[in-house]
């Protein structure tokens, strides 16, 4: 009985440090898709600038590892801005399949320009002594860094979904995401509403892939391997929902951990199996609008 | 005119032979990107050391040009890539590759086209030198580290085992030989799990060996990164603490991940060819020549090591033959070669298996120096490799 409730235990644990870093990475993609029916496959590079950001600060400038989270947030942000300006607005509202050929060549080429920096190699998250090793809740123990990671995506999550829910800008973005047309005529400024949008996505991406940089390892190929999780993620989520792929997230980190720890031989299986579900019932996502 | 012709030729065809250069195109394939990329950079390092060390030994005239190729850690790729060498590049050896499925695939066109391999930085595939009298393995075999380990394992009064391994070709050598030696002293496994390939996580895994209570762990991951990943899930879920023993081949504690792992490895086991606390005399200038080229900050390990006493075989039959030679006085000269003063210690070619026989060292992770480092406190001489013994060919 006792081996019972530990196996559920870890895999909750578990499943909950990895569901928050899919869902920090992927909530951007899904606003970014439902606001302005951008297809981007190029998320993922964000997620990887992130954890090369944090990696780097840390071993060659030796930033304190909670400086460098905000660091690699804030510059992922400051960097994401251009890119939607100059390349991303000029294909809003335009084909498709235009959108996924920019994306996944921006995909490829960060590929190229991350092995041409930093090299073919992953690079490792050393994270700081007060974070290595195991934190005693006295009934207990958990893994320090995991405990670490689930709370800041706690906070995280619900500051985003305070300021999606209560504030001015907020309103704004479920404005846009609801009805495009009828928020511009209303006044609401969509062109930087949607930079505003895309810039915070791509910094949760950034910090998602420096908090994550432990589970989805930091390496060029980094935004190709993983951008099957984040697409699962949002459309399983449901498109230009913030709470979609919250519980999506959720759904897959703890159904991979799962997986892994009770029937590893079947690998990834169980993900696709629960996605096929899932989309069978509703083709949406749990939380799309019809 | 014509007889002003016919002196330069006379001229040409009586000067000496060395001094019309002649170089030996070499091939050498290796998997600078994808998931063994670390491994696949230790070992070129090796190489490249031993190259720019040596290069001015060679006879006068004679050059070595090394054209080097990634596969992507793929072996269609690899496959490719060996064919242009051989048909394009007219290379009259082929060397490197640090994949074994890429070396499974490249063996039948060594076969085909009578190009030796000398393969340099793979391990796995314990069968390979039996897919082409063309090819000679300088590394080791998953066989020959992991073997000892299960006998050791079992002297240690061990009855159960856990073993977990990466779902690939390496894994599952590392796995079987540890099975078999533990097994036949008596020795119960209790669970077998493979980690998939490129896996960031291992703390499921890890949960489930803890789960299962076995005395030991057996563990097997490709050296690298995901070494360091996987000791730290081991501390991070208090494997050590829950009385469970670990025991691995030297892929679990390379000498370059050393350093990021804090202190959570000291004590640890493992059985290996190379350390770069080995106390021998080549051991050291090598390490010296390393630092001259690499600096303090990068450290070399097993791979690097192959990777130098490979080339250190190419260059022993250029020098010899003078660069000239055919594929099979290539293969009968590999296949005697052996060198009794290697970084690694004694090695030697067996010219049956076309294997190495090699020393293989128990060492214990303790500081040196405040350092890390894989000590060596026993050594088991001069072993073949045990899987080819017992499948003798048929």
């Amino acid at each position: 009985m006792g081996d019972i409730l530990s196996a559920v235990g870890n895999i909750a644990f578990n499943g909950l440090a990895f569901a928050m870093v899919l869902y920090l990475i992927s909530v951007g993609l899904s606003v970014t898709m439902g606001m302005m029916g951008f297809v981007n496959l190029a998320h993922g590079v964000f997620a990887m600038a992130g954890g090369y950001v944090v990696t780097s600060l840390m071993r060659e400038q030796g930033v304190p590892f909670p400086l460098a989270l905000l660091g690699a947030a804030l510059t992922v942000a400051a960097a994401s801005v251009p890119v939607e300006r100059l390349l991303y607005r000029r294909f809003y509202g335009g084909d498709e399949l235009d959108q996924v050929l920019l994306t996944i060549g921006l995909a490829f080429m960060s590929v190229a320009g991350a092995t041409y920096i930093w090299g073919p190699l992953q690079q490792p998250l050393q994270p700081p002594p007060w974070l290595s090793g195991v934190a005693d809740l006295g009934f207990r123990s958990f893994p320090a860094y995991r405990s670490f990671l689930i709370l800041c995506g706690a906070a995280l999550v619900t500051a985003l979904w305070l300021s999606i829910e209560r504030t001015r800008f907020g309103a704004r973005v479920r404005a846009a995401v609801d009805n495009l047309r009828m928020a511009q005529s209303i006044g609401i400024d969509t062109s930087r509403l949607f930079m505003a949008t895309f810039g915070l996505g791509s910094g949760l991406a950034g910090l998602g892939g420096a908090l994550g940089a432990d589970l989805l390892t930091v390496n060029p190929g980094y935004a190709l391997q993983n951008l099957i999780y984040f697409l699962i993620v949002v459309a399983v989520g449901g498109l230009g929902s913030i709470r979609g792929p919250f519980f999506a997230a959720l759904l897959i980190g703890v159904t991979d951990t799962a997986s892994k720890y009770l029937v590893p031989e079947f690998g990834a299986f169980f993900i696709y199996v629960l996605t096929l579900a899932v989309l069978l019932w509703r083709p949406r996502g749990l939380f799309g609008r019809a | 005119m014509f007889r002003i012709f016919l002196v330069v030729l006379v001229a040409i065809a009586s000067l000496p032979a060395p001094l019309l250069a002649q170089t030996v195109k070499v091939g050498l394939i290796n998997s600078y990107t994808g998931f063994v990329a670390q491994p696949a950079d230790q070992g070129q390092k090796g190489s490249d050391l031993y190259f720019k060390e040596h290069e001015r030994d060679l006879p006068p005239g004679l050059k070595i040009e090394i054209l080097k190729r990634d596969d992507t850690s793929n072996p269609e790729v690899g496959k490719r890539l060996a064919q242009e060498l051989i048909t394009r590049d007219r290379v009259q050896l082929l060397t490197g590759v640090v994949l074994s499925p890429v070396a499974t695939a490249v063996a039948p066109l060594t076969a085909e086209a009578k190009v030796p391999l000398v393969l340099s930085y793979a391990a796995a595939g314990v069968n390979i030198p039996r897919l082409s009298p063309y090819i000679v393995r300088v590394t080791f075999t998953l066989w020959q580290e992991s073997y000892p380990m299960g006998t050791w394992a079992a002297e240690q009064g061990w009855k159960t085992a856990y073993t977990a391994v990466t779902d690939f070709i390496a894994g599952h050598d590392a796995e079987a030989a540890f099975t078999k030696t533990f097994t036949d002293a008596g020795g119960k496994i209790v669970g077998a799990d493979r980690f998939p390939l490129a896996n960031p996580d291992f703390t499921p895994f890890v949960h489930r060996i803890k789960d299962a209570k076995p005395e030991v762990a057996f563990i097997f991951v490709p050296a690298g990164t995901q070494a360091t990943a996987i000791i730290r899930a081991i501390n991070e879920v208090g494997l050590r603490e829950a009385g469970i023993k670990i025991a691995a081949p030297q892929d679990l504690l390379p000498d370059e991940e050393l350093p990021n792992m804090g202190d959570i490895p000291l004590g640890l086991i493992t059985s290996g060819t190379y350390s770069v606390a080995g106390k021998r005399p080549a051991n050291e200038a090598f390490l010296a020549a390393w630092k001259r080229e690499y600096g303090d900050k990068a450290i070399p390990d097993f791979f690097s090591v192959d990777g130098w006493d490979g080339m250190a075989m190419i260059f022993d039959l250029i020098k010899s033959t003078k660069g000239k030679f055919t594929a099979d006085e290539a293969m009968s000269f590999f296949s005697h070669w052996k060198d009794p003063d290697s970084p690694r210690g004694p090695i030697e070619i067996d010219p049956q298996t076309r294997d190495i026989i090699q020393n293989i060292y128990i060492r214990r992770v303790e500081k040196v120096d405040g350092k890390l480092a894989n000590v060596e406190i026993a050594t088991i001489p001069m072993v073949r490799d045990p899987w080819k013994e017992l499948n003798p060919p048929k």
